[in-house]
């Protein structure tokens, strides 16, 4: 058990091994063989994952089952979990069997993209239990390699334009953060993240280009840092790339892409942005909350006017994503505790939504909604998942959707009540939107000719619902699931937040007498 | 006393008298019937001379009263130079053979060049400096222009050598100022002239001789020559041009402003800076448009020699350090990707237009795989190693007061990203096309895979980058106190 992360983390890219050495040719039998191996290391992997969970202690705050080794440059290898890391690591493991599953059908070379699904599981796991920052750095960024294949070579009509705009943007976005990174270990001496979260950054104000700088360092970092998260979340305006990079990539490249991609900058900035930039967070914090609640309205707005159904989906995540920066930067309970709530269940919410596109494109080869109509009539077990799915994404309680949003808009309702007006008119925006889709592809009468011999989900497709549908139910009736676990170390977040605030007033109060 | 000198510069003259010896016998012998042979043989020596400097050398050795140093920092350069130098040599052989090019000169003038640069990295004067310049320079000027039946390659080498000459005559005029100024050409005269600040004269000589290394790294606005001759001369000397001379010109580099004028630190960081800056940017917009994979490495090269000039501006020892580190990787990044180029052949003849490489993926998915790795790290993605390189050049730029710069260098890192992804785009996402021939020789193909092993994996914890990091900080630290 001694070193069950590093365990974890790596089975899946011993996997990718495997395949890349052990695997020859490119017939059936090979192709078939080449996804066993992927389910099988996907699925161990989240057995490990499991152990992790068992071994973990929701009342100790601090890291657990940490790893050190040592590293480069004076760096060390380090890994660990908290309460804040551990849903995230395992709602990876969660999906990524699922994802493995959903892309039996792909026929063109299936070796490489099973490798490339595996090494991005690595890659995204390292992101989760990395404690030294130029690690977290190096799985961070390193993700962008297998995703921009993975557009690039199985993606759609447009993916060269998608996967390059994709791999510019977060990659302009991150490298802002390794320079901030750069800064905090000059200035703490260290790059371990324990340490660092207990270490307080300069706040004295200081003009950058005769531009006063309010906060200091701790502003300037926290802005290096936003670039980054912000662009993965995405916020607007820095979302533009999410919907391309969806519309154009394969289905089970979607499903990752917004089930566990875009946490990481959620995950960042609960890392990173609010416990080691207190002050930055403060003076930047209603900046944050405002650009939530336009993207929560506006993409909203933007989706109910698209014609493409992963283009929809992927501007109801941008909103989704909305509600988990407001609940960060409100920084108190109800609202950290409603965003990683959030995360988690657009994880299975989004991740089954673009599961659902992936069921009728690859019956149908297209996303464009006009093509759809009446599917109720020949596939009445999908138009029942579907149906549970666009609920829970419109956020009907009953559903984990519900929760997340509501701890949210409550936690933001307590900083800034014309913030949480707004957001909470994106909940019935998001009504609008998903039934008005699911009423032009489900429901009415199948007057297309070419969907007369559509056929309902066969049993593979069910498996990979199933999971899906029991996460979300249990989710939405048994919050305290999620919040048992992450409540003490967002505890500890939060005080430590307020505490260093405090002391920070205290200390202008006694500078301006 | 002559004796100790001379034990001090034994590798030089070891290679020295090889190379001579080389040349007098090959002439005795049937044209160039020698030259496979001879090819083999400079390479082995090379390995030896480098062991040999890595191994035996300790401590700090001044020879021919300073003229001459021998220390930590100059064994770390020779090491690295005569080991590119090697395996590049050894890359070139079969392509010069099968083009008729191996001709019995070529080793001979790669080993002259050589000893130019480790004379070069010694250098404690600047006549030492001068000498050991100009024969590398002679030597590249012939090599460039080895191919004498083509007009890029003469243009190449008559390009290099009229801009090399205009740049060796700053660098003169910048030296007999300091000369003029300094009352001394010693290294250890300058600094002692410098001391408690400089006088404008030997301002004007510290820039002028900046402007002539500047050319010899080519860091912009010194760089008008490097893509034009990176285009016009043969693969494999591209391939050399790219790796050996540049380690020497900015190890002379960091050895002239620390040696010389270390205690005027203020006065030249700001334009190593600027050279900094410009290169990056330079080398990562101009290279945006190119479809030919050589001309994209000179931008490339450009681009990279802004990275480690970077660490020097910081002007502090975990500067060098860095721009050690960065040189290294950078080093052996460039070996891996030349020698995939030079595998770039289509009916027996070489390519360099890059939309050759499409579906390069499908028919050589490992060599396919060695240059995507050699292109995210060209672009410092993590986890390859120009990611670490990176780290290290901004992190010494940012210590050394220069976050500015930083900032400036990964805004070009980016943009230098997108033209390494082409290059990934052709291989992974183009269209069939009229295939390479797909022919590796053997020396490449290890050569590739060995480098692209080491690129891809030489970070991970308890490999630890082979100790690169505490040998360049202890190269370093000889040099600058």
């Amino acid at each position: 058990m001694g070193n069950i992360l590093t365990l974890t983390t790596f089975l899946p890219l011993l996997g990718a091994i495997i395949l890349a050495l052990g695997l020859r040719g490119d017939d059936e039998a090979a192709q078939r063989n080449a996804k066993w191996v992927a389910l099988v290391t996907t699925a161990v992997t989240f057995i490990c994952s499991i152990f992790i969970l068992t071994n973990f202690d929701p009342a100790n705050i601090d890291f657990q089952l940490v790893e050190t080794a040592d590293w480069i440059f004076g760096l060390q290898y380090k890994m660990g979990v908290d309460g804040i890391s551990i849903l995230f690591v395992m709602l990876t493991t969660f999906l990524m069997p699922l994802v493995i599953a959903s892309c039996w059908n792909v026929t063109t070379r299936v070796k490489e993209y099973m490798i490339a699904f595996l090494i991005l599981e690595t890659l995204m796991l390292g992101v989760f239990l990395a404690l030294d920052l130029v690690l977290f750095y190096l799985f961070f960024e390193a993700g962008l390699i297998p995703m921009f294949l993975i557009i690039g070579i199985w993606g759609g009509k447009d993916r060269i334009y998608a996967s390059f705009k994709f791999f510019l943007y977060t990659f302009l976005g991150s490298v802002l953060m390794l320079v901030a990174m750069v800064a905090m270990f000059s200035e703490a001496g260290t790059t371990d993240i324990p340490t660092l979260l207990t270490f307080s950054f300069g706040t004295e104000d200081f003009s950058v280009l005769g531009i006063q700088i309010v906060g200091g360092m701790q502003t300037l970092l926290w802005l290096a840092f936003f670039a980054s998260f912000a662009v993965k979340m995405p916020m607007w305006p820095v979302h533009t790339w999410l919907p391309d990079a969806h519309v154009q990539a394969p289905t089970a490249g979607s499903v990752v892409l917004a089930a566990i991609l875009l946490k990481l900058g959620g995950y960042g900035f609960l890392r990173f942005s609010l416990p080691m930039f207190p002050v930055g967070s403060e003076v930047m914090g209603p900046l944050v909350l405002w650009l939530s609640a336009i993207a929560i309205v506006y993409t909203s707005l933007v989706a109910l006017a698209q014609s493409d159904m992963k283009k929809l989906i992927a501007y109801s995540s941008v909103a989704h994503m909305g509600f988990v920066t407001m609940g960060i930067f409100s920084a108190n309970q109800q609202g950290v505790d409603g965003a990683i709530f959030q995360m988690i269940s657009h994880g299975f919410i989004s991740g089954a939504l673009f599961l659902c596109v992936g069921v009728i494109y690859d019956r149908m080869h297209t996303r464009e909604i006009d093509a759809y109509g009446g599917l109720v009539n020949r596939m009445p077990a999908y138009a029942l998942i579907f149906m549970f799915f666009t609920m829970a994404n419109v956020g009907l309680p009953g559903t984990s959707g519900f929760v997340g949003e509501f701890l949210t808009l409550v936690g933001v309702f307590q900083v800034n009540t014309w913030v949480a007006l707004f957001a909470t008119s994106g909940v019935i925006l998001s009504a609008a939107y998903a039934l008005w889709l699911y009423r032009r592809v489900v429901m009415g009468d199948l007057i297309k000719e070419s969907l007369r011999s559509i056929t309902d989900m066969n049993g593979r497709e069910r498996v990979i619902f199933a999971p899906l549908v029991v996460m979300t139910l249990l989710l939405g009736v048994y919050p305290a699931l999620i919040l048992d676990m992450i409540g003490p170390s967002v505890a500890a977040l939060v005080e430590n937040y307020d505490t260093a605030l405090a002391a920070f007033h205290a200390a202008s109060q006694v500078a301006a007498n | 006393m002559i004796g100790a000198d001379i034990q001090i510069l034994l590798p030089e003259i070891v290679l020295a008298v090889y190379a001579m010896l080389a040349l007098l016998g090959a002439v005795y012998t049937t044209k160039d019937g020698a030259a496979s042979l001879l090819t083999w043989m400079t390479s082995g020596l090379f390995v030896l001379l480098a062991l040999a400097i890595g191994v035996n050398g300790a401590g700090t050795n001044i020879a021919f009263n300073g003229m001459f140093v021998d220390d930590g920092f100059a064994r770390f350069a020779k090491v690295t130079i005569l080991l590119s130098a090697a395996v590049v040599l050894l890359m070139s052989e079969g392509y010069m053979q099968r083009r008729g090019l191996l001709r019995f000169e070529y080793p001979v003038l790669i080993a002259l060049a050589v000893v130019g640069m480790m004379v070069m990295v010694s250098a404690g004067d600047l006549m030492a400096l001068y000498m050991g310049l100009e024969l590398q320079s002679l030597a590249l000027y012939v090599v460039a222009s080895l191919r004498r039946d083509s007009v890029k390659s003469t243009e190449a080498g008559l390009k290099y050598f009229v801009l090399g000459a205009l740049s060796s005559g700053l660098l003169l005029y910048g030296a007999s100022l300091t000369y003029g100024f300094a009352g001394t050409t010693l290294f250890t005269g300058i600094i002692a002239a410098a001391e408690g600040g400089a006088s404008l004269g030997l301002l004007f000589g510290l820039v002028f001789l900046i402007a002539g290394f500047a050319f010899k790294v080519s860091a912009a606005p010194f760089h008008m020559w490097t893509p034009d001759v990176y285009e016009g001369s043969p693969t494999p000397v591209t391939a050399f041009f790219a790796t050996a001379p540049k380690v020497a010109a900015i190890a002379l580099f960091a050895r002239v402003v620390h040696d010389a004028f270390g205690g005027i630190v203020g006065e030249w960081q700001q334009i190593v800076a600027f050279l900094a800056v410009a290169s990056m940017f330079l080398g990562a917009i101009a290279a945006i448009g190119q479809n030919n994979i050589k001309r994209l490495m000179a931008y490339s090269s450009i681009s990279h020699m802004g990275f480690a000039l970077m660490g020097l501006a910081a002007g502090t020892v975990g500067g060098v350090q860095a721009m050690l580190v960065y040189v290294v990787i950078y080093v052996t990044m460039n070996i891996g990707t030349f020698a995939l180029i030079l595998t770039m052949e289509k009916d027996g003849r070489p390519v360099t237009d890059i939309t050759a490489l499409k579906s390069y993926a499908k028919r050589q998915p490992l060599l396919a795989l060695v240059m995507l790795v050699m292109m995210f790290s060209l672009a410092g993605v993590p986890p390859m190693l120009g990611f670490f390189g990176k780290y290290a050049v901004l992190l010494a730029a940012y210590q050394g007061g220069l976050a500015w710069l930083a900032v400036a260098g990964v805004i070009a890192s980016v943009i230098s990203a997108f033209y390494y992804l082409r290059i990934v785009y052709y291989m992974y996402f183009g269209e069939d096309s009229q295939a390479l021939d797909g022919r590796t020789p053997p020396v490449l193909w290890v050569t590739a895979v060995v480098t692209g092993a080491i690129i891809g994996l030489a970070w991970i914890p308890g490999v630890n980058l082979f100790g690169l990091d505490p040998m360049a900080a202890a190269a370093a630290a000889t040099l600058v106190n």
